[in-house]
């Protein structure tokens, strides 16, 4: 059929009149900020294997070791450097521990440091930096000035000097990587309050007598959660990274203990005859690491709102 | 540019002298010293201390190492007889900057090349091949890297040297275990960046003005995306360089990594303080070239800054 060549006449068409009810009505059900963020991180498949993955490991983490009949330290000389089979799924170590259970108590290690530094962080970037980007001014100018100090300084180097002055251990750890690590949430969130400080939602606050304390809280905080949650979670891998390498270098976690780090760091040492010592715990870090860059990214864009509604 | 310029240098001689504070007390707060042989006398052991300046009030030492410092003098290392902690440093150092410098030439070029490869094949087979040899580079630690890498090139196929540093062939290895990682990173930046530019405006202008595909990319859009990139090389110079420590004790090369790792284990003060002080400015030192750098690449910080 040839629609060019077709006239438009007035009978081609009907008056539907007004409907004002229609038209104020909602089309779409209200979904809160949090909900559209769940869903739309629940059709990003890549974002949503990463967080199955870290679920199962986590779980893995608490359970696997109550469940199994080795304890991580126990050595067994007549079980040395095996490979996988039903009695030791992972196989055993150079002391004939089992690796399986190793794993899983290196996990707990491994995970709790990274989320623990990582979350610290940014506890104290968030106040340090949302209380310097609200005030601005002079107290602002000397915090950005010993962040850019901080920031020069190589923090591996510092790290391992404190891991030294305060001896091995999980919160030896925790502590070496806080002193250096705060500085990038404070940068970051004292960027953001900048930003939306002068915006009409905190004025209206102001106006109506919220005090400074309560309007970063509860005004400018929940404003820039998403935000604050995606860099936790890129942080996380950061974390865990610096944790395997002090544990590799001898500094960290301290055998018998187990972490990620120290398995890798056992596991180089014995390439050669038993390669799986190295795989394993390089195949956990390297997963842990990406599923939480893949949540991060599907944070972000599921935090973004200039994507809301595009899918 | 030159408010700009004297900003970032005065910043960057405070960090410097931070970090020496910094190092300086945490060395002092380190639990045992560096004469701990059980079968030295205390005679012996006063005598050392002596020798060294360490039976002086701490303040004094302070101000006594900084002193030295600013004519260049590090000191003698506490733990090898009769030797400076320059000499040390002049002798490891130059492998430690070679391996740092072929690892960031490798990685910058590659991922470069990579991130665009990738985002002109958006979507395609090469794109994924890419995409997923940097989600691989960017979530394996590099000792683990370098390992895997050892075990494979050079214990079992046989095709490159296993350990040392002497030719081109022994720096091959070291230098992508370095490397991979932050070859990975950039390549995802440049990758994410491109695909950013080309929704931008000015691309479409380009285009209807009738520059051809070649034109646009090269000129509009590559020099556009790599500002990120450039963003990021502060810390990734930091990170390549601070690397090394781990790469040079898996493939047996004699850098600084050795002996910052021995000292810190035997309590050589002046070693310790040496290394990580010389290191740290040398890490500053080029964060602020780059940073500099950066000012001069960056229009709007030009302008700002004048």
């Amino acid at each position: 059929m040839d629609f060019h060549n077709q006239t438009i006449t007035p009978d081609r068409f009907r008056v539907v009149g007004k409907n004002l009810k229609e038209m104020e009505s909602i089309s779409r059900p209200s979904i809160t900020f949090w909900k559209e963020a769940w869903l739309r991180i629940r059709s990003n498949k890549a974002a949503f294997a990463g967080l199955v993955i870290l679920i199962v490991y986590v779980l893995l983490a608490i359970f696997a070791p109550l469940l199994s009949k080795y304890s991580f330290d126990q050595q067994d000389a007549y079980a040395m450097r095996q490979s996988f089979s039903a009695e030791h799924w992972f196989g055993t170590d150079t002391l004939g521990r089992d690796l399986w259970v190793r794993v899983w108590v290196g996990a707990r290690v491994s995970l709790s440091i990274g989320f623990i530094a990582a979350l610290i962080n940014s506890v104290i970037g968030t106040i340090i930096g949302g209380f310097s980007g609200y005030y601005g001014g002079k107290l602002d100018m000397i915090l950005m000035r010993i962040i850019d100090i901080i920031y020069g300084i190589p923090s591996l180097i510092i790290n391992i000097l404190v891991m030294v002055v305060l001896g091995t251990g999980i919160q030896s750890l925790i502590i070496a990587m806080v002193i250096t690590g705060w500085a990038g949430a404070c940068r970051f969130t004292r960027g953001e309050v900048y930003r939306l400080k002068e915006q009409e939602f905190v004025l209206a606050a102001r106006v109506l007598g919220q005090s400074t304390f309560m309007i970063i809280v509860r005004e400018i905080i929940p404003n820039i959660m998403g935000l604050l949650i995606t860099n936790l979670t890129m942080a996380i891998p950061s974390a865990i990274f610096r944790e395997a390498f002090l544990s590799y270098i001898g500094l960290g976690i301290s055998p018998p203990d187990a972490s990620w780090g120290v398995l890798a760091k056992e596991g180089t040492a014995l390439m050669q005859v038993a390669p799986h010592l190295l795989y394993i715990p390089a195949f956990f870090i390297g997963t842990t690491v990406l599923a939480f860059n893949q949540l991060g990214n599907g944070l972000r864009d599921a935090f973004d709102p200039r994507l809301r509604g595009t899918d | 540019m030159v408010k700009y310029i004297t900003k970032r240098i005065g910043i960057s001689i405070l960090t410097v002298l931070v970090l020496v504070t910094v190092v300086f007390i945490l060395v002092r707060l380190m639990p045992g010293d560096p004469f701990n042989d059980p079968k030295m006398t205390p005679t012996v052991r006063a005598n050392l201390n002596a020798y060294y300046g360490l039976d002086k009030p701490v303040i004094q030492q302070y101000a006594t190492y900084l002193g030295n410092l600013l004519r260049g003098n590090f000191g003698y290392s506490m733990i090898y007889p009769n030797q400076t902690v320059n000499n040390l440093l002049a002798s490891s150092f130059p492998y430690s900057l070679d391996l740092g410098i072929r690892a960031l030439v490798l990685s910058l070029s590659l991922g470069l090349v990579f991130g665009i490869i990738s985002a002109l094949n958006r979507g395609n087979k090469i794109d994924l091949f890419f995409v997923i040899v940097a989600v691989i580079g960017t979530s394996v630690p590099d000792f683990i890297m370098g390992a895997i890498l050892q075990y494979f090139f050079a214990v079992k196929w046989g095709l490159l040297p296993i350990a040392q540093y002497y030719g081109f062939a022994h720096t091959i290895l070291p230098s992508i275990a370095l490397g991979f990682y932050t070859m990975a990173s950039i390549s995802r930046i440049m990758r994410a960046s491109m695909l950013e530019v080309v929704q931008q405006d000015y691309i479409k202008t380009a285009r209807s003005k009738g520059l051809s595909n070649f034109r646009i990319t090269w000129k509009h859009q590559i020099r556009n995306a790599i500002l990120p990139v450039v963003t990021v090389l502060g810390p990734t110079v930091a990170a390549v360089l601070t690397g090394t420590f781990v790469i040079e004790s898996i493939f047996a090369i004699p850098g600084m990594g050795k002996y910052y790792v021995e000292s810190v284990q035997n309590y050589d003060y002046s070693m310790i303080l040496g290394t990580t002080v010389f290191y740290g400015t040398f890490l500053v030192l080029a964060n602020m070239v780059v940073d500099i750098f950066y000012g001069i690449v960056d229009p709007r910080i030009r302008i700002a800054g004048k």
